[in-house]
């Protein structure tokens, strides 16, 4: 079965952007950007479905302007056949990702679609879900475990109170949670090999799809600073410090 | 205007979340109604219809709808959330899943997990694991909103006197099947709604050590959370992780044991009222959040701390 993989390409985890001080937006200058840490976990998933003999195809789709060719080329280096970049500008909403996918998804016709489960710069998790509804396909968010079984697909999702496991017919929609695997890196020769793998690279227009935002940003602004408190020398003090000065104990 | 408020709930009881949600729809200021979508879950309505503030408890009663299966509620949502100005939901794993469904049906945009209501149409919501806070305004006729329950305070569980609906529409998608479920019981208070809690980190080495800190919680009052590293290396199950991607608390009092303090751990726990961090690292980043730092052993520090209690 074909596999379509969602990626976006995001600020690096381990980057902790702030707001520009005149609150107009996030301050992104020269800051390294990566594959969103889910999403790279959902293409591990997609190359480990093919090397199970499951997936026949593994398909990279990326929304974003010419840099997030670098994003599908990492999935490529991973381990997906070839990549779709749709060509947009500035920031694309989850509603309007999720309908130039399902454009993707109706050309593409895959059996399988896994997304991450929340991008780590908007948080918005909602995108997976949108297209569910858009394409009339059942959805295992927040995935542990994902299994073929027979003709159904069998996903354990990670909830407030445990795990629910649920069957989905097929085609369905994944999104992966953080431990569903443990992605791979890509070797040298993988990487090489990746640049020769086919993109094509659609605009909205070519799929039909408005791009209109629902949503403006007013503005940005940091979050209430914590100052750092003190270091109490002992159990001792910590327990006085609790009970007489926080009186939270 | 008028306001369609989520219930999150387990059949049988209304969960708190629920009424974070009802306090982010007064700050609206429409009028507000419940549904509550479940299966045997009359109990759950009557509940429902004792919170302060609410008009009428809409209840769809049907097995179709008693495991929460987005493909089956949203369309529920859907249809009866036709009749409002917003649908606001708690931001649960449960409500996650099936609201962006929904404004995905009725092809608006989601607002998800907002943190202060500005205007009928405006609002706050952190973005990039809450080290920026974003105001975003929405042209969409009807929102579609989550609600990050730390940020309201829960609207008064009595003192209301709704009436309760029944509705008969089924929508059953066909498209997916409960399975089961592995739930973790526990006499403890729920994560989310606790007034203390102690999390653990890697720096705990293995799960079994988690004991030295359920007598802390026993003392307290506590919920016991933990940092992706506890997770992931299985020393205790995911339902226990605090942060961007876990679990969002904040308590009266968080203490943070052999956690580093990575962003994405900061992101769920920093608006804890007073932050407590023991680590043998004194540069460790929990420090730079910590009310009380304690730089120790754990293996020296927890059992003292029990003692001392
Ligand atoms: C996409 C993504 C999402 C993520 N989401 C989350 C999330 O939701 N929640 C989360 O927590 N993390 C999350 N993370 C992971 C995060 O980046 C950190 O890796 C994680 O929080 C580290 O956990 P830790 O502090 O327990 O481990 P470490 O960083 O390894 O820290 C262990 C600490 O224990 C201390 N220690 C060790 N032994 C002792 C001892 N005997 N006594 C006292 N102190 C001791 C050490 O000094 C150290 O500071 C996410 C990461 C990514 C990429
Ligand atoms: N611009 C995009 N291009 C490709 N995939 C995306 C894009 N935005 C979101 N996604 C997918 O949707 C998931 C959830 O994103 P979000 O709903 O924004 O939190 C991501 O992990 C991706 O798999």
């Amino acid at each position: 079965m074909k596999v379509l993989v969602a990626v976006k390409r995001v600020v690096d985890y381990n980057v902790k952007v702030r707001a520009k001080a005149d609150g107009s937006a996030v301050d992104l200058n020269n800051v390294k950007m990566a594959i969103n840490p889910f999403c790279e976990i959902a293409v591990e998933e997609a190359v480990r479905l093919k090397e199970a003999g499951v997936a026949t195809e593994v398909i990279a789709v990326s929304v974003g302007d010419k840099a997030c060719q670098e994003q599908i080329r990492t999935a490529l280096a991973l381990g997906a056949d070839r990549g779709i970049q749709v060509e947009t500008e500035g920031v694309v909403e989850p509603l309007v990702v999720a309908k130039l996918l399902k454009a993707v998804v109706d050309k593409e016709q895959p059996q399988l679609v896994i997304l991450g489960k929340q991008s780590i710069d908007g948080d918005n998790n909602q995108t997976g879900q949108m297209l569910g509804a858009l394409a009339n396909m059942p959805q295992g968010t927040f995935a542990s475990e994902v299994a073929i079984d027979g003709d159904k697909l069998k996903v354990t999702r990670e909830v407030d109170g445990g795990l629910q496991t649920v069957n989905l017919n097929l085609p369905a929609i994944v999104t992966t949670d953080l431990r569903l695997n443990e992605p791979r890196y890509a070797s040298l020769p993988n990487i090489m090999k990746a640049k020769k793998k086919q993109l094509d690279v659609y605009t909205p227009e070519d799929l039909g799809v408005s791009v209109t935002s629902h949503l403006t940003q007013v503005k940005v602004q940091p979050p209430a600073e914590r100052k750092a408190g003190i270091k109490v020398a002992d159990v001792a003090e910590l327990v006085d410090k609790l009970k007489n000065e926080a009186k939270v104990i | 205007m008028s306001t369609l408020v989520i219930a999150e709930h387990d059949n049988s009881s209304l969960k708190v979340a629920t009424l974070n949600a009802v306090a982010a729809a007064q700050a609206l200021g429409a009028d507000i109604d419940i549904l509550v979508a479940g299966a045997n879950c009359g109990a759950v309505a009557e509940e429902a219809a004792k919170v302060a503030g609410v008009g009428k408890v809409l209840v769809a009663d049907n097995a179709a709808y008693e495991h929460q299966l987005a493909e089956n509620v949203s369309l529920l949502i859907a249809e009866v959330g036709a009749g409002y100005d917003n649908i606001i939901a708690p931001a649960t794993t449960n409500c996650k899943n099936t609201m962006p469904r929904v404004a995905a049906l009725l092809d608006v945009a989601q607002i998800s997990e907002i943190t202060a209501v500005e205007s009928a149409d405006t609002f706050q919501r952190p973005i990039y694991a809450g080290n920026v806070i974003a105001t975003v305004k929405s042209s969409d006729a009807k929102k579609v909103i989550t609600v990050r329950t730390t940020a309201f305070d829960a609207a008064p569980a009595e003192g209301g006197s709704a009436t309760v609906e029944a509705l008969d529409a089924v929508h059953d998608a066909g498209i997916s099947s409960f399975v089961g479920e592995e739930v973790a019981v526990s006499d403890r208070p729920e994560l989310t709604s606790a007034s203390v809690v102690i999390s653990g980190g890697r720096g705990m080495q293995n799960g079994e050590n988690f004991k030295l800190l359920e007598g802390i919680a026993d003392k307290l009052g506590a919920a016991i959370g933990a940092s992706r590293a506890a997770v992931d290396a299985g020393f205790v199950p995911n339902d226990m992780q605090v942060g961007q991607t876990g679990k969002i608390v904040a308590p009266d009092l968080y203490i943070a044991v052999g956690i580093s303090g990575a962003i994405q751990h900061l992101a769920g726990m920093k608006d804890s009222k007073v932050i407590v961090a023991i680590n043998k690292d004194e540069d460790a980043p929990i420090f730079q959040v910590a009310d009380y730092g304690l730089v120790a052993d754990l293996f020296n520090a927890l059992p003292e701390l029990e003692e001392k209690l």
